[in-house]
């Protein structure tokens, strides 16, 4: 069926990470990350020297891979891919955009809660009018 | 064809007409069901919309209180803390663990968090400042546990908001499309079986016309026959044929035609 996306029940994924140095280590400190035995991360630090072409391959790579169940990326990081983020759909791994230290977190680029809001907003009218 | 679309193209049957009804019944049936589904699933919605709102408002504050911790941490035990938590990485101990929910028929996911073998960094800021690098991971597993929750309310809204647009749309389609047409398509039956009656109807009164008519000419025949029969008995007591007498008669009216009277 097209509109019925499959969730596979996992009894363990990980959570992924697109971020500046700060937040990383952060959730890193938490226990987060994880290292394959590829040595590949599950997160990508982010900063002056990293550019677009390697956060959307590690955007493509943290989406595709099915021991990923959530995704967490800066929202400055998620604007410079805006157009990846607004075009992907699937409900796993979700794609949480999360604010950073140094950039203020701003509601309205939030592809999800501009969505969120906009249905909140015209429902809180309809049942006001009601 | 635009009156032909409206309808099935059937054969105006008895049978058909009750196909008809029940696929009617079904349909019926079924857009009942639909939407309460759709009921349902909008009521689930809702009150996701307004978890997802008020989570991403406590995700801001949380966020904030954890990157203070990390800086407070930062500025306790030195630059160099980033370094070794980052050389410290090898497993993950946080992992998440994703278990369904089903609402109305509709599979939401659920995600929930849960802490895996050894806490590591353990030894981390032995040094000076493990108060706060303690502090700071605390903070950081909090968010965790927020974001953790914010992801399945995003996917659980993601999936619903799919779902209740595909249960719209058969809901319209069984109201809009579906009923219709099996609608016209029994009135259409109803009017040709009401068509081939008329002419039944129509087709038996003439043949009762006939058979009546027919029954008179017979009757006729028969009084004209009894009425003969009666003459001849009387004429045969009488000891003339009366058939002979007409035969005569008619027999010499038919000879002589050149008779001039």
């Amino acid at each position: 069926m097209a509109g019925r996306a499959f969730i596979p029940t996992k009894s363990s994924a990980l959570i992924a990470m697109i971020a500046d140095e700060d937040t990383v280590t952060g959730f890193l400190l938490a226990g987060v990350g994880n290292v394959d035995l590829r040595r590949k991360t599950n997160y990508l630090i982010v900063d002056s020297k990293t550019t677009v072409k390697q956060i959307e391959d590690a955007f493509k790579e943290f989406t595709t891979k099915d021991d990923i169940a959530i995704v967490l990326i800066s929202q400055y990081v998620a604007n410079m891919i805006r157009f990846l983020v607004d075009s992907y759909n699937k409900p796993i791994p979700a794609i949480l955009e999360i604010p950073s230290k140094d950039h203020p977190y701003d509601p309205t680029h939030d592809s999800v809660l501009s969505r969120v809001k906009y249905l909140f907003s015209a429902e809180s009218v309809a049942s006001g009018r009601r | 064809m635009s009156g032909q679309s409206q309808r099935l193209t059937v054969v105006p049957t008895v049978t058909m007409l009750g196909v008809m009804k029940a696929r009617l019944v079904g349909a019926t049936r079924g857009h009942a069901l639909l939407k309460k589904k759709s009921d349902a699933l909008t009521v689930q919605f809702r009150q996701i919309l307004k978890n997802i709102v008020s989570t991403k408002e406590s995700m801001g504050d949380i966020m904030k209180n954890s990157s203070f911790a990390l800086t407070e941490a930062k500025y306790v035990a030195g630059e160099n803390i980033k370094h070794i938590v980052l050389e410290n990485v090898n497993t993950a101990s946080i992992k998440v663990r994703s278990k369904q929910e089903n609402v109305a028929g509709v599979k939401l996911p659920k995600f929930e968090y849960f802490t895996e073998g050894e806490t590591k960094n353990d030894l981390t800021g032995l040094a000076r400042g493990g108060q706060q690098v303690q502090l700071c991971k605390a903070a950081y597993v909090k968010a965790i546990e927020v974001l953790v929750e914010l992801a399945s309310l995003q996917t659980s809204f993601l999936t619903l908001d799919e779902a209740i647009k595909t249960t719209n749309r058969r809901v319209n389609a069984l109201e809009n499309v579906v009923k219709p047409r099996l609608e016209n398509t029994i009135t259409y039956i109803k009017g040709e079986l009401d068509e081939l009656e008329r002419e039944d109807f129509f087709r038996l009164k003439k043949i009762q016309g006939y058979k009546k008519r027919e029954i008179e000419r017979q009757m006729e025949a028969a009084k004209n026959f009894s009425d003969d029969q009666a003459a001849e008995k009387v004429s045969l007591k009488k000891g003339i044929s009366l058939n002979s007498a007409q035969n005569f008669l008619s027999g010499g009216m038919g000879k002589d035609e050149d008779i001039i009277f």
